[in-house]
């Protein structure tokens, strides 16, 4: 079963496409573009839809998506942690 | 899907270009004239009165727009025949002959010197012939290129980069190599990804003028944002379904136009395109908007993918709505023609999903009624370059 999808290996975030995933549980995550599986545990409750963090990110790091940068850090992120507006920030306006 | 053989019946137009609806249009040039327009549909069963909030005091590219948006619906083949009803004679007359000039039947009356209720009584008359002549209009058969195909994603969240978007991108493709009119916009949806955009611009002169639209969008936002816009680009909508930043928005809207057909021109607002190929059409991200402007420039089937749950429709042009979000399509399936969440569990590839929206679009051009067109949605949604006078 896949819990999230990661566009592309270079990636740092995976995106979580299943209801109810709970801190500590054992996701399996399927990237797209080199269709192979990965793993992370989940460190926090995350919503579908949402991004888990897939490596550890320190605070001003951009963050990539679809091998392309999507933003930057304000916070450190953990992997399985999720990765969103409370720790990521537009680069733009 | 093998395309090289698809058909679709539609009604051809003496323009030539080719509808698949047939609606009689009550159209108000101005906000004082929607009354007026809904009492006519009201009085001919089957006529569709267009009301909105604007035309007056406009002036300069904004009434231009304004003029341009309304004969552009009014000459949309998915429109058999108008009637304008205006305040005054002049501006009701500028947009009948806007749309008489594509070989449309459009009778034209202003309501000052007369009275709402002489209006009614004079327009209702033009309104039932044409509605009586458009009854006999025929569909015939067509070849798939005669088909314009415009796409604007809405209340879009991850889902819609995995799924619905390159879902969308995936049959442009296919109807890329058929010779299809194919087109896209959302100019700031594009920031973080306008360099992917460019880079798939067919010549150095498309490229520039891309980048001359990106940039003077870019500017509009420069000059009035009071903060990085995370209410509004991202959308709520878009951050509560897990879209962070209009970079990561941006990359998933980007892939409505595939992998393989490239950008062959640049539209303005509502402005025709001049051939067959894919286009960029300078626009609002705002689902309404942008769709009336697509129906404006002539296009006849939407691609509408949405993660959260868009409701919208058009009057004139069948959008189709199409989602990967497996709650959304769970919570609010009376919204969703096409159900791709089957993408996100890894039951279905793109190539299926891609097919699946082509069945759907072949069906909606034979006749099929959308969810939204069912439903009731007609937003039609006029855009303003500034203020009034």
């Amino acid at each position: 079963m896949i819990h999230f999808v990661v566009h592309d290996e270079n990636d740092s975030v995976g995106v979580v496409v299943v209801e109810g995933v709970k801190a500590g549980q054992e996701l399996t995550g399927w990237i797209m573009d080199q269709d192979r599986e990965i793993k992370a545990r989940a460190q926090s409750d995350v919503p579908m839809g949402h991004k888990v963090a897939i490596r550890e990110l320190k605070s001003g790091e951009t963050v990539i998506k679809y091998g392309v940068d999507i933003g930057r850090t304000i916070a450190p992120i953990k992997v399985g942690e999720h990765a969103h507006v409370h720790n990521i920030k537009t680069k733009r306006w | 899907m093998d395309l090289s053989k698809a058909t679709f019946r539609g009604y051809k137009r003496d323009d030539g270009r080719v509808g698949v609806r047939n609606h009689v249009l009550v159209l108000p040039v101005d906000d004082l004239s929607n009354a007026a327009c809904e009492a006519v549909a009201n009085n001919i069963k089957g006529t569709l009165a267009i009301p909105h909030p604007y035309g007056r005091l406009q002036f300069g590219a904004d009434l231009e727009l304004h003029f341009k948006t309304l004969i552009g619906t009014g000459s949309n083949p998915n429109v058999a025949a108008a009637v304008v009803i205006g305040i005054e004679d002049g501006w009701a007359k500028r947009v009948a002959d806007g749309i008489a000039a594509a070989g449309k039947p459009v009778s034209c009356f202003g309501i000052e010197g007369h009275g709402d209720m002489e209006t009614v009584r004079r327009a209702s008359k033009a309104a039932k012939d044409y509605m009586q002549w458009a009854s006999e209009l025929r569909r015939e058969e067509r070849p798939l290129k005669d088909l314009w195909v415009s796409t604007k994603c809405g209340e879009s969240d991850t889902t819609s980069g995995i799924g619905a978007n390159p879902c969308v991108g995936n049959a442009f493709d296919k109807l890329y190599e058929h010779g299809v009119t194919l087109v896209f916009g959302e100019t700031t949806e594009l920031t973080g990804g306008e360099e992917l955009v460019a880079a798939r611009c067919r010549t150095p002169e498309v490229r520039d003028k891309f980048m001359f639209m990106f940039n003077r969008y870019q500017e509009v936002i420069e000059r009035h944002k009071t903060s990085d816009l995370m209410d509004s680009q991202p959308t709520k909508g878009n951050i509560a379904g897990g879209l962070t930043t209009i970079e990561e928005k941006a990359l998933g809207n980007i892939q409505k136009i595939g992998r393989k057909c490239m950008v062959d021109g640049v539209l303005d607002k509502a402005e025709v395109p001049s051939g067959p190929g894919l286009w960029f059409m300078d626009s609002s991200s705002a689902a309404a908007e942008m769709v009336t402007l697509c129906a404006a420039s002539g296009y006849v089937v939407h691609f509408f993918p949405t993660g959260q749950g868009n409701v919208i429709g058009n009057p004139i042009l069948p959008v189709i709505k199409l989602c990967a979000n497996p709650r959304t399509v769970r919570l609010m399936p009376e919204h969703i023609d096409v159900d791709v969440s089957g993408i996100t569990r890894r039951e279905i590839n793109m190539d299926q999903a891609g097919d699946k929206l082509l069945e759907m679009m072949l069906r909606t051009a034979n006749g099929r009624l959308t969810a939204a067109e069912a439903l009731g949605h007609r937003e039609f949604v006029l855009t303003r370059l500034y203020e009034s006078a």
